[in-house]
């Protein structure tokens, strides 16, 4: 009852015409950005960072949470409209959406994908309310060995078990670590990786890296791509549904957010696995029911998915706020910026800067609300976005890379630094390594190396010391299962892609690209 | 035999043309080059014909007793994809569809019919869809 009380105050802060008016922009620019497909919400929030340094931290995180869910839902109807899922969260509603809109119902699978990522957000967040606090007042305890232990436990997730090559994982995570690296050590006041650059010594900020590896390398692969045969968009008014719509969809509501929360709560974040499980469920329950219209364009198949990747959203809070773990994408780079107004994540946010996170929570349900009120109207509008050509799109993006860069230290070095960036997340992209284990590493590098550092400390230098706590030994078991587990089912079992084959879904090469 | 190039587009500007030509097809005894072009840099383009449409005009043209060949093509201006078609082919016309712009609009966006008119070794003819 307590975070209830803080919770309003949290509306307190939010509900000032201001700060709404940022909440507005928030969930317009998202939705904006989220409707292209290849620019993401981790892209916006990074691109948009430098823009609000101005602004007081409580309106520029109001902003980011708009962005956010806005971009969440701007991917969804990409998906249904035209077939080409803007990240993996969105491919499972892509598969019964895009059937149903070329069955004409285009309107009925835009409304279930929005109410469902409407209440799945708001049931989310409350659940964030709820635990988030509890988990942070256990977690100020927790020492710097089990700490490093969970930081080891999100990074080997995110990397390994997180989409489809551990391989390719692994490479960008230490790609990204060594960028972590680089500048002074701050125990011995030595600089590395600096090539005796004293640009460098000062670590390349996070913004940089995270502009130019999303915003320039995603700018450069289009450029290398400009001209690909055109799409056609299934023409949409009003997105609206009918009391039998509804009735079918309130059930796969449910279930999909009962998914995707403790998915996205565990320090393992990703919406993949729990659309998948939703998805499947739905099937097999329609047809139990002798209902079954997956395949055809079945309103569950689009309501189950969505819910649960707008849940697992919303619990990727509890770990950015209780642990300060992010482990998607926009919460590491919503991470960078906390750091940025000077604000340290972990254990300790929540008591150190209540207004902050309670403002943020309250605004997450504002946003929320916000988007189901903007968006449903504006779907045909959202629609028209697609026609933009790149060309004039990606100027507009590569002004906000460079105006980004250069405004976060004023030198002209780090626009250097932005090429670079920018031609490494070209490779990236061209040899189909994900982007998120490199800005995780990047973010969580120096923290765990701080961590390390400590724990190593409290041991005198003895190795031990790194699983000296019950809790630390704990999560070493964890990672060792979630490292040895994928390794034995696959194995006895075939791999996800092959079951979803099997269940009918046809994931081709272009949707695989598209998803990339 | 005559042949004439028409730029063609899935709405109200590309019907006008098309009609025109089949009229000037029937009237000189010659064939009719379909072309429906894009520049490829959007992620959906209205204009662009899929295949359905095109299948259907092909099938309509013949039904009616016309030399017919339907063209996609993809490339750099829409205008200089029409003008190429035109010279491939020895055009002795091409007809587009003119659509009413504000001399802002042209602009900013240019205009295709312009450099079909400039760029053109043939006639060209412009034709309005009936207001």
């Amino acid at each position: 009852m307590e975070n209830l009380g803080l919770l309003m105050d949290g509306f307190g802060a939010v509900l000032t015409a201001e700060n709404l008016m940022y909440a507005v922009i928030g969930v317009l620019l998202g939705t904006f950005v989220g409707v292209l497909p290849g620019i993401g919400p981790a892209m916006a929030v990074a691109l948009l960072l430098p823009v609000t340094y101005g602004l007081d931290p409580i309106s520029a995180f109001i902003m980011f949470a708009g962005i956010y869910y806005g971009g969440m839902y701007g991917g969804s109807t990409t998906a249904i409209l035209l077939n080409t899922p803007g990240e993996s969260a969105s491919v499972m509603t892509a598969l019964e959406g895009n059937l149903m809109a070329r069955a004409g119902r285009a309107a009925q699978a835009l409304a279930t994908a929005a109410i469902g990522s409407f209440i799945a957000g708001t049931i989310g967040t409350l659940l964030v309310v709820f635990f988030a606090p509890r988990l942070a007042s256990v977690a100020v305890d927790i020492g710097a060995p089990s700490y490093f232990a969970l930081m080891v436990l999100a990074i080997i997730m995110v990397t390994s078990v997180l989409g489809g090559s551990p391989l390719r994982g692994f490479i960008a995570l230490f790609l990204g670590l060594t960028i972590g690296l680089v500048g002074l050590d701050l125990n011995t006041g030595q600089t590395r990786l600096s090539f005796d650059q004293p640009l460098l010594a000062g670590r390349i900020d996070v913004v940089v890296v995270a502009v130019g590896i999303f915003a320039l390398g995603e700018a450069l692969w289009i450029a290398a791509h400009l001209r690909r045969t055109p799409l056609h968009v299934i023409p949409v008014g009003r997105p609206w549904m009918s009391g039998e719509d509804l009735k079918r969809s309130w059930g796969p509501w449910l279930r999909g957010t009962a998914y995707g929360f403790p998915f996205g709560a565990l320090p393992a974040g990703g919406a993949e696995i729990p659309t998948f499980l939703s998805y499947i469920t739905e099937k097999r329950l329609a047809a139990r029911k002798g209902r079954d219209e997956f395949g055809q364009g079945a309103i569950e198949g689009v309501a189950g998915p969505e819910a649960a990747n707008n849940a697992s959203a919303a619990g990727t809070f509890v770990p950015l706020l209780a642990l300060g773990l992010p482990v998607t994408a926009t919460s590491a780079v919503m991470l960078a910026a906390l750091q940025s107004y000077g604000i340290e994540p972990g254990p300790s946010l929540m008591t150190d800067q209540p207004e902050l996170v309670w403002a943020l929570l309250a605004s997450l349900l504002i946003g929320n609300v916000l988007l189901l009120v903007l968006n449903l109207p504006l779907a045909p509008l959202w629609a028209k976005l697609l026609r933009i050509p790149r060309p004039q799109l990606y100027a507009g993006i590569l002004f906000f890379a460079a105006l980004g860069s250069y405004a976060a230290n004023l030198q002209a070095f780090d626009l250097f630094l932005l090429i670079l960036l920018g031609l490494l997340g070209l490779m990236m992209r061209r040899f189909a390594l994900p982007v998120l284990p490199l800005i995780l590493g990047v973010i969580l590098g120096p923290l765990m190396e701080l961590k390390l550092r400590e724990a190593m400390a409290l041991s005198r230098g003895e190795v031990s010391g790194l699983w000296s706590e019950p809790l630390a030994v704990v999560i070493y078991v964890i990672v060792a299962i979630v490292v040895i587990v994928p390794l034995v089912v696959r194995r006895v079992r075939p791999a996800p892609a092959a079951v979803a084959e099997a269940e009918g879904l046809h994931l081709t090469a272009e949707d695989e690209e598209n998803v990339r | 035999m005559t042949t004439i190039v028409v730029g063609w587009t899935p709405d109200e500007y590309g019907e006008a043309a098309l009609t025109r030509a089949v009229e000037e097809a029937r009237l000189r005894q010659g064939r009719v080059v379909v072309v429906n072009a894009t520049r490829g840099d959007a992620l959906v383009d209205e204009r662009y014909a899929d295949a359905d449409q095109l299948a259907r005009l092909s099938a309509e043209l013949t039904e009616a007793g016309l030399e017919v060949d339907v063209r996609r093509s993809l490339g750099g201006e829409v205008g200089d994809q029409v003008l190429s078609v035109a010279e491939e082919v020895s055009a002795d016309l091409v007809v587009i569809g003119l659509r009413r712009r504000t001399p802002v609009g042209k602009l900013l966006m240019g205009s295709v019919a312009q450099r079909i008119l400039l760029g053109a070794e043939c006639a060209v003819l412009a034709v309005k869809p009936q207001a």
